[in-house]
């Protein structure tokens, strides 16, 4: 069961800051992110790689977005 | 895997659009603009405050088509690629107060953070101390988003036609500058107000300015360009991205000065300066501050704006406003040094942001 942030509707840079306190707190594992503006895909993603993380699958979910990423 | 790839979200297409603002501003600065004052969003917002008569500091009154270009170049992008996504709602008076004292700031240094890079390659020494003071106040706006800062969540607007009010204000004052234009020597049109001296005066050939700020408008909405966010990226999460972009701007804006023979280091008698280092400093750690609690710098909120961000577009009005009370209060800097009310009011404005950054948090 993948951990879910719903960033959705939050300013730069809150997206990303509540994505790498995520990434920190499981270490290893799934997560998905809810973002609604193409920005805040971009800059979570950007910032999921740079922490090793794979980008499994980003998705259009309403008017926003649905970001999968994993680390094994 | 990755889909939707946005070439100028890369660090080659930041770096492009660097070097491209780089060129540009110098550019117009050598077609008529302000010395190093190619592109400037707070000195340019100001003018525009003054030929809507907002304020009447004669020498600075004139609307500036770059904005223009700016908001209704990015509205065209994101309309284009289908990023035309109309918001608001969070918290939009704070953001409000936020853009008056950013604008406050700025005015008390003489410059937006784009403008600090443009004095810095024009060889103004006193821009190292703005520089210094926004990089303090971007520190300790990340002070703030550590410790749970928010301004809550923005609402998807239910009707597309909410987003378009800011891109079509923009687009009134460009009929207003094409149907109004500065009688030969009068400081008056039939509305607007137009300085017949200082920086209000100075301006590139409108299609031109017309022309850059549309094409920047377009580029820097698709690669996210934004100059507070490049050091808070740097200083939050150690992310060189939009630092990148930022460093190719002053890089081009450098060797094009020096091309253009605008290159003149010093620190006395630069253009539209002064030397109190002091209120250099202090000027930009107010408006370092402001952006990074609103969320990005002067041009990044006009080019969200022309996405539909209706709270972005409260940040701008609320610096074309700071532009008039700082004018009209004497909080204002000129050459001559700070106004006569400046440092009183640059405290008081970080001591408003210190509060909305303490107060503003999710937990």
């Amino acid at each position: 069961m993948a951990e879910i942030v719903d960033a959705r509707g939050l300013s730069c840079p809150e997206p990303v800051l509540l994505t790498l306190e995520t990434i920190k707190k499981l270490g290893k594992g799934e997560i998905e992110i809810l973002v609604d503006t193409d920005t805040s895909r971009e800059n979570v993603s950007r910032a999921a790689t740079s922490m090793g993380w794979q980008i499994e699958n980003v998705s259009e979910e309403g008017s926003g977005y649905r970001i999968r990423i994993k680390k094994d | 895997m990755e889909g939707f790839k946005n070439l100028f979200a890369t660090r080659w297409g930041i770096i492009f659009v660097g070097l491209v603002i780089g060129v540009l501003a110098p550019v117009l600065q050598n077609l008529g603009n302000p010395p190093n004052m190619g592109i400037c969003v707070a000195c340019m917002e100001r003018d525009m405050a003054g030929a809507l008569g907002l304020h009447r500091a004669a020498v600075v009154q004139y609307m500036r088509p770059e904005i223009i270009g700016f908001v209704l170049g990015a509205f065209l992008s994101a309309i284009a690629f289908r990023e035309y996504r109309p918001r608001g709602g969070s918290a939009p008076f704070i953001r409000f107060i936020l853009g008056v004292f950013a604008m406050i700031g700025a005015l008390v240094f003489l410059g937006c953070p784009w403008r600090t890079l443009l004095r810095l390659a024009g060889g103004d020494g006193n821009a190292i101390f703005g520089l210094l003071g926004l990089i303090f106040g971007i520190w300790l706006g990340t002070r703030f988003l550590k410790a749970g800062y928010s301004l809550g969540r923005t609402q998807t607007a239910p009707s597309k036609a909410a987003g378009i009010a800011f891109p079509a204000l923009m687009f009134g004052f460009l009929l207003l500058l094409l149907i109004d234009p500065q009688p030969q020597g009068e400081a008056r049109g039939m509305l607007l107000f137009y300085s017949l001296k200082g920086p209000g005066s100075q301006h590139a050939p409108l299609f031109i300015s017309l022309g850059v700020g549309l094409l920047i408008g377009v580029l820097a909405q698709r690669s996210r360009f934004c100059t507070m966010g490049a050091f808070r990226d740097l200083i939050l999460f150690k992310q060189g991205h939009l630092f990148s972009g930022v460093a190719a701007l002053f890089v081009a804006a450098v060797i094009t000065n020096l091309i253009l023979g605008q290159f003149n280091p010093g620190f006395e008698k630069q253009p539209i300066a002064h030397t109190m280092q002091l209120w250099n400093f202090l000027g930009m750690t107010l408006a370092g501050l402001a952006f990074t609690l609103a969320g990005g710098c002067p041009g990044r909120q006009l080019f969200m704006s022309g996405e539909g961000d209706a709270d972005a577009a409260i940040f701008a009005s609320g610096m074309i406003v700071g532009a008039a009370v700082a004018h009209n209060f004497g909080l204002a800097s000129s050459p001559a040094g700070i106004g006569p009310n400046g440092a009183v009011a640059t405290i008081v404005g970080l001591v408003v942001c210190v509060i909305i950054g303490l107060t503003m948090r999710r937990r």
